[in-house]
């Protein structure tokens, strides 16, 4: 048997006998996996046996818990591109990774999730760590699928990458039984799956509706184009980019397709939805031709769905046939790959400028700098604001970090303000909206993207709920940088409450550890600032550090995030204060 | 929920291929239940075609909510294709099997002629009991239970919906298929029944 450190698969065509668990690490190897997140259990012994001689080839990170080790992954996967990887023990380890297959499936983001499982002969005995991952899974995988026998092995892989990765990219789960693991077969080696009877990844264009759409928009004086991650999870940030600057048309995006096109890209008009720009979302009613692409219309960011751009006519662009009219009713839907649809779509647009419409966006912006956002990104007096960390940041960092939020008021911030030159560069929860995202999501996300200054951006709230990760920092010696924005409440919380509960600050005052001990602790670097006059310097103090750094600026306690479309309400009655 | 959704409410066959997948029928269901959608039938079954299986699944709904359950049910990795349709635009049929007292049943003649017009068959029968069959829409079956409660029902049992698309040609060679099948056992024990201790003839 192979009892050698191995540094590359031995790959050949000729059978050989190993064990379940060996060819699933071939298999990783085969399909260019280079990092996993994981952690360790009874039930997953013998992967992570196998895994022991080829640990020089692939960097297996131990993460402090398993939903750390799922959202790394995710962030892994959304700064990279590739597909994230998982592993995690039957039972708790694989429970412990449900917030992070649901988070993956709303938010598109391939994984593949390795969990083992209690030996095929002790399913359904109620076993020592025995869960039912595949049900418990099933509503929050895009597929799953438990693996008993090693024969299984090699082609449940190979499908499990592919449906990860293909069409609208989603997590899957591989249940896998102790002994399907340990048991000898004759490995003839991993090939990779391209094709699946019963499924279609990407919908056939149909080159009518293309056409229809083109007519649409070249009679349009009022045109608006509305992104989502599709444009990443396409590829097609180039075909956008072109789209856009030939029809001329403002564009604004949702917080899970920001950085698409560079934050300051002359038609790139801002954020829509609940906490994003004035313009957009007031414009949203006025426009005669709304462009989505990409994009899902969440209610986050359509508001009341009845008072949504009643007045538009809408061309859908979607990978996924089962969003075109699930919130909002297309005129014209136009089923496919945007980076198949959008160049030919460029081909029938005209090129055009839409001057007078978008100097309506630019009178709006002007609107809510004097009102919102100079306040925020450049107060003179008072405590510090989560806006001027993140503008201090963006000018130290000329917006080439990959930011990676958590969730609350810091992320309506982080994803308003912060400057983005790059693609995969805004890195959050968007759909889920999971508090404790951010830090492992960082630590996942300098791996997938190791060259780029990775930032952590928290607030007190979600950094506690899995700051055990800074153990995965000291351990790995992983460069993410975190800044904790601790304004000592449950922000977002708090703001409605103070908005619309009559201010009964229910369980939202919460107290933090002193974060530079705990740091510390970890052999972290930190530092903790109150005062404006110290935030430049900490910051670049911060980004000049090698390896690891905590600052944590401690912000006013009751500031509100606005604009905001308050629920129940249309976009339209966007509320500046 | 409106009551604009409600009125506009109606039965519709939701006709599902799959491959055979463990775990797609759970999929599948909690695409209903996460709406808090009950599923008025289901009914599982090979098809035509080796190796796919067919689901039958009977919805209360709109139609604008039942196009968007398709798409939700055709996104599954394991499902093929999803058809829905009216009952109008189907063949349908449900099964169910009653139980009753033999005795009851061999003094009563009237029975016997209730049986017959609601087109019901003897399966089995005991000297204690004897199992009836009839397949038909919902009204037919209930009313064969309205009709058989006075006389000691003890036992009742329907089966989900099974429905095949009348403008599916593959569907309607298949018909004719099922219409010529073999005599199963259940038949032979009827035929015996009927020829021997002949309490009644159908």
């Amino acid at each position: 048997m192979l009892t050698q450190e191995k540094h590359a698969p031995e790959l050949t065509k000729e059978e050989k006998t190993i064990s379940g668990g060996e060819a699933l690490i071939l298999g990783l190897l085969q399909e260019g996996v280079d990092t996993i997140f994981g952690y360790p259990g009874g039930a997953i012994m013998p992967i992570y046996d196998s895994l022991y001689d080829y640990r020089e080839a692939l960097n297996h990170v131990l993460v402090r818990h398993e939903q750390g080790g799922i959202h790394a992954g995710q962030g892994y996967a959304r700064a990279s591109g590739k597909v994230g990887v998982v592993f995690a023990t039957s039972g708790p380890g694989a429970t412990n990774l449900i917030t992070g297959l649901a988070d993956a499936m709303i938010d598109s983001t391939p994984l593949v999730c390795i969990t083992g499982q209690v030996f095929a002969h002790l399913l359904g005995t109620d076993a020592f760590q025995e869960a039912d991952v595949i049900s418990i899974s099933a509503p929050v995988t895009k597929w799953n699928y438990q693996v008993t026998d090693a024969n299984e092995i090699p082609a449940a892989l190979a499908k499990a990458f592919y449906i990860a990765k293909s069409g609208r990219p989603g997590p899957v789960v591989l249940d896998i039984t102790k002994n399907a693991q340990l048991q000898q077969f004759n490995f003839t080696g991993h090939t990779p799956c391209s094709h699946i009877r019963s499924y279609r990844p990407t919908p056939i264009v149909r080159r009518e509706y293309i056409e229809e759409a083109a007519a649409l928009i070249n009679q349009a004086k009022k045109p608006f184009v509305l992104w989502g991650q599709g444009v990443m999870l396409g590829s097609a940030e180039q075909e956008f980019k072109a789209f856009i600057e030939k029809s001329g048309i403002p564009a604004a995006w949702t917080i899970m397709g920001a950085g698409a096109l560079p934050s300051d890209h002359e038609l790139n008009v801002g954020m829509l939805g609940m906490h994003g720009n004035y313009g957009p979302n007031v414009l949203t009613n006025e426009c005669d031709v709304l462009i989505a692409i990409g994009m899902r219309f969440d209610d986050r960011v359509t508001g009341r769905l009845d008072k949504y751009a009643k007045q538009a006519q809408v061309v859908h662009l979607d990978i996924d046939p089962s969003e075109i009219d699930k919130n909002v009713k297309a005129t014209v839907p136009v089923w496919g790959d945007c980076k198949e649809t959008l160049p030919l779509l460029t081909q029938l647009v005209d090129a055009k400028k839409h001057e007078e419409w978008l100097q309506k966006f630019k009178d709006y912006t002007a609107q809510e700098v004097e009102q919102v956002i100079q306040d925020e990104l450049f107060p003179t007096s008072g405590e510090m604001t989560m806006g001027e960390v993140m503008q201090q940041l963006n000018e130290l960092t000329n917006g080439d970090a990959i930011i990676v939020s958590d969730v609350g008021q810091n992320q309506m911030v982080a994803c308003r303000y912060a400057k983005l030159n790059h693609t995969r560069s805004n890195i959050t929860s968007g759909g889920l909206g999971t508090m404790g995202f951010a830090l492992p999501a960082a630590i996942g996300a300098k791996f997938g993207a190791p060259d780029r200054t990775v930032v952590a951006f928290a607030g007190d709230g979600g950094i506690q709920m899995t700051i055990q990760e800074l153990g995965t920092i000291m351990q790995s010696n992983v460069d993410v940088k975190i800044i904790i924005v601790n304004n000592q409440f449950l922000g977002m919380v708090r703001q409605w409450q103070q908005l619309f509960h009559e201010r009964r600050y229910s369980f939202v005052d919460i107290t933090s550890p002193d974060y530079i001990k705990v740091a510390e602790g970890y052999g972290i670097a930190g530092r903790k600032i109150s005062e404006r006059e110290n935030l430049r310097g900490a910051l670049q103090e911060m980004l000049a550090h090698k390896g690891s750094y905590l600052l944590e600026v401690m912000v006013t306690k009751e500031n509100n995030v606005f604009p905001m479309v308050p629920q129940g309400c249309s976009v339209s009655e966007i509320r500046l204060k | 929920m409106s009551n604009q959704n409600h009125i506009d409410r109606q039965e519709f066959n939701i006709t599902v291929y799959t491959e055979h997948h463990v775990g797609l029928l759970n999929r599948i269901a909690t695409i209903f239940s996460r709406r808090k959608m009950n599923i008025e039938s289901l009914n599982t079954s090979p098809s035509e075609i080796e190796g796919i299986h067919r689901f039958n699944i009977v919805i209360n709904e709109t139609e604008e909510v039942i196009r968007k359950l398709t798409r939700q049910i055709e996104k599954q990795v394991e499902v093929l294709k999803v058809y829905y349709h009216t009952n109008e635009d189907v063949i349908w049929q449900e099964m169910a099997l009653y139980k009753v007292p033999t005795d009851v049943i061999a003094e009563k003649a009237l029975v016997e002629r209730l049986l017959r017009e609601n087109g019901a068959r003897a399966v089995v029968i005991r000297k204690d009991y004897t199992v009836f069959e009839t397949t038909g829409h919902r009204e037919e079956t209930d009313n064969l239970i309205k009709v058989l409660q006075p006389y000691g029902l003890i036992e009742f049992v329907r089966s989900a919906r099974i429905a095949i698309i009348k403008g599916s040609e593959g569907f309607n060679r298949k018909l004719r298929e099922f219409e010529v099948a073999e005599p199963s056992d259940e038949v032979k024990e009827n035929e015996y029944l009927n020829t021997g201790e002949s309490i009644f003839t159908m």
